[in-house]
């Protein structure tokens, strides 16, 4: 994959960051590095290999069915923003 | 053109565990908003989620109940959108390795059995509720439920009817509450399904563009809505139109489906694996522990009544809709080991009728199996009549006597008189007082018979030992 001054420029328009010219091609040299990376690495043969869900192996631990909580919705709600009738408020939402 | 109807559902099932599936928060239901709602279920900087043990215990026993494959290790991933119900902005589901895959379930639909494949079944938690009226232009948002856990079981595309769909949905649910994973409270959201339906030209292998029909929660509402939706499609293609991918809701005031968004596809979730929580392994030794726990399953307890107490079919399969009324069922027979047709009955109409009548389940029925039995018992020994026992049945239901039948047949006197000579001296007065039906009947007419029968029994307030009559007033006539 090839990427363009434009393309960077477009993506840190998209970002809200201010870039100027030099700055986009510098990023330009290092986001085409990555792309070459990932060029290098899909290049490789991995059809016998097991897909890896996490980089350790270990296991996850479980925890009894227990009840630990106890009710502290009115220390939580003193940082919403609005809460009413034990709601927390958010702007409407209808699909 | 003729066309089939191909349906698959994905059935929530909430699991009945006391604390939420990565928190100890409680999910017990109907809770005042947000008391019940931990940093982790609100998703606060720095949380983490551990995974509840009990939890993935009910999903390996469902996996189990089906003849499924249990993976290990099995993936939690996250699966991303954006709704205010849902705080981190992703829901903790499965997508790769579910810790339930394949298995099937048999059902009955017009009296033939089908079996039908699972694809798979995944742990993941439910999200909160959003209240959009009263709050001047805002909505409020409850998250008690955020974070239950539910297992998710997805069908593989094999109901072609809104009665199959049904019948896979009804024995799913009593499967469910059978092995003790879910309590099935419909109203309560406990068991919720939603409907993937396409239409294809009958013999065609190809499917259809499906739609999914989304939060049916009761058996009826699903059948109108596959109803509908088959109709709307064909219809729709049939006027040359094509379906949209999309998903649908279900108005019941209206009968109808409607748009509801078009269909997200797997990879617009961003599906990737939660790098918060580990890959679960599900050891062998831990399988064998809880398959050890399994009690025998519906399909096989039916199948023994059919062989063990010669019940019919149909019989066998009401007794075992529920695992309280095949226990009942069990309990009652075990006293009386030659009348099990005779329980089977019993229990089927006068207890499921009185239990309907007055709403209750059968766990909460006023009369145990042991006083039930004791009426039974009182019917096969010739005490009192079937029709006699339906009183005593009835005073007993009413709490009356301690629920004693005996007590209750001593106190009204119902006891049958099955005594020969006792019924004799009265066939002899009734059939002196009644002259003219005597001679009739001797004139081949059959139906003064019944008549003599009726003053017989109306003379003994329907206590006489109705084949006893029957026989003496035969030979008093014919002799």
């Amino acid at each position: 994959m090839t990427l363009s001054v434009n393309d960077v420029k477009r993506i840190a328009d998209l970002a809200y960051i201010e870039i100027n010219d030099s700055e986009a091609t510098e990023t330009l040299d290092q986001l085409s590095g990555i792309f070459n990376l990932i060029e290098s690495m899909q290049a490789v043969d991995t059809t016998e290999v097991e897909p890896m869900s996490h980089a350790q192996n270990v296991f996850q631990r479980l925890r009894e069915d227990e009840i630990t909580e106890t009710d502290q919705h009115a220390l939580y709600q003193s940082i919403a923003p609005q809460v009413e009738a034990d709601l927390y408020l958010v702007p409407q939402v209808i699909e | 053109m003729q066309w089939e109807i191909v349906i698959g559902l994905e059935v929530h099932a909430q699991l009945s565990t006391h604390s939420k599936i990565f928190s100890g928060a409680s999910t017990a239901y109907g809770a005042p908003p947000n008391t019940q709602a931990c940093v982790i279920d609100l998703a606060l900087p720095g949380v983490l989620p551990v995974l509840n043990k009990g939890a993935v215990e009910r999903a390996i026993k469902f996996g189990l109940a089906v003849g499924a494959k249990i993976n290990s290790p099995s993936i939690f991933a996250r699966k991303n959108y954006f709704y205010p119900d849902l705080p981190k902005g992703y829901q903790i589901s499965q997508y790769e390795l579910p810790v339930v895959q394949g298995g099937s379930i048999v059902i009955q639909a017009d009296g033939v059995d089908k079996s039908i494949r699972l694809t798979r079944a995944h742990l993941e938690e439910d999200a909160g509720k959003s209240l959009h009226e009263d709050f001047h232009g805002m909505s409020g948002i409850d998250l008690n439920r955020a974070g239950t856990p539910l297992l998710e079981i997805v069908s593989e595309p094999d109901l072609r009817s809104s009665i199959e769909a049904v019948a896979y949905a009804k024995t799913l649910h009593a499967l469910v509450r059978w092995i003790g994973i879910c309590d099935g409270n419909m109203q309560e959201g406990s068991f919720r399904c939603d409907a993937n339906v396409s239409v294809r030209p009958r013999g065609s292998d190809k499917l259809g563009t499906r739609c999914e029909i989304k939060n049916l929660n009761s058996f009826r509402f699903l059948e109108r809505a596959i109803d509908y939706e088959a109709r709307r499609q064909i219809e729709t293609l049939e006027d040359g139109g094509t379906i949209r991918q999309e998903t649908r809701l279900y108005d019941a005031s209206k009968d109808e489906t409607r748009t509801m968004r078009s269909k997200e596809d797997a990879n617009d979730y961003r599906y990737f694996p939660d790098p918060d929580l580990l890959p679960l392994e599900i050891s062998s030794g831990w399988i064998e522990q809880i398959q050890s726990t399994l009690p025998e399953l519906p399909q096989a307890r039916c199948n023994r009544y059919v062989t063990e107490f010669k019940l019919s079919a149909y019989d066998a399969g009401v007794l075992t809709s529920s695992r309280e009324t095949a226990d009942y069922f069990e309990t009652t027979v075990k006293q009386l080991p030659t009348q099990a047709k005779l329980c089977a009955n019993w229990i089927m109409g006068e207890i499921n009728g009185q239990l309907n009548k007055d709403g209750i389940e059968i766990n909460d029925c006023p009369i145990s199996s042991a006083q039930l039995a004791a009426l039974l018992t009182r019917i096969s020994d010739g005490t009192i009549s079937g029709k006699t026992a339906k009183t005593v049945f009835e005073s007993m239901w009413n709490g009356e006597l301690d629920k004693d039948a005996d007590a209750v047949i001593a106190a009204k006197g119902l006891k049958q008189i099955s005594d020969d000579s006792a019924i004799e001296k009265l066939v002899d007065e009734v059939l002196a007082a009644n002259a003219q039906q005597v001679t009739d009947y001797r004139n081949g007419k059959e139906k003064a018979f019944n008549s003599l029968i009726g003053q017989i029994m109306k003379a003994t307030q329907g206590k006489a030992n109705p084949a006893q009559v029957n026989t003496i007033l035969k030979k008093k006539l014919t002799g």
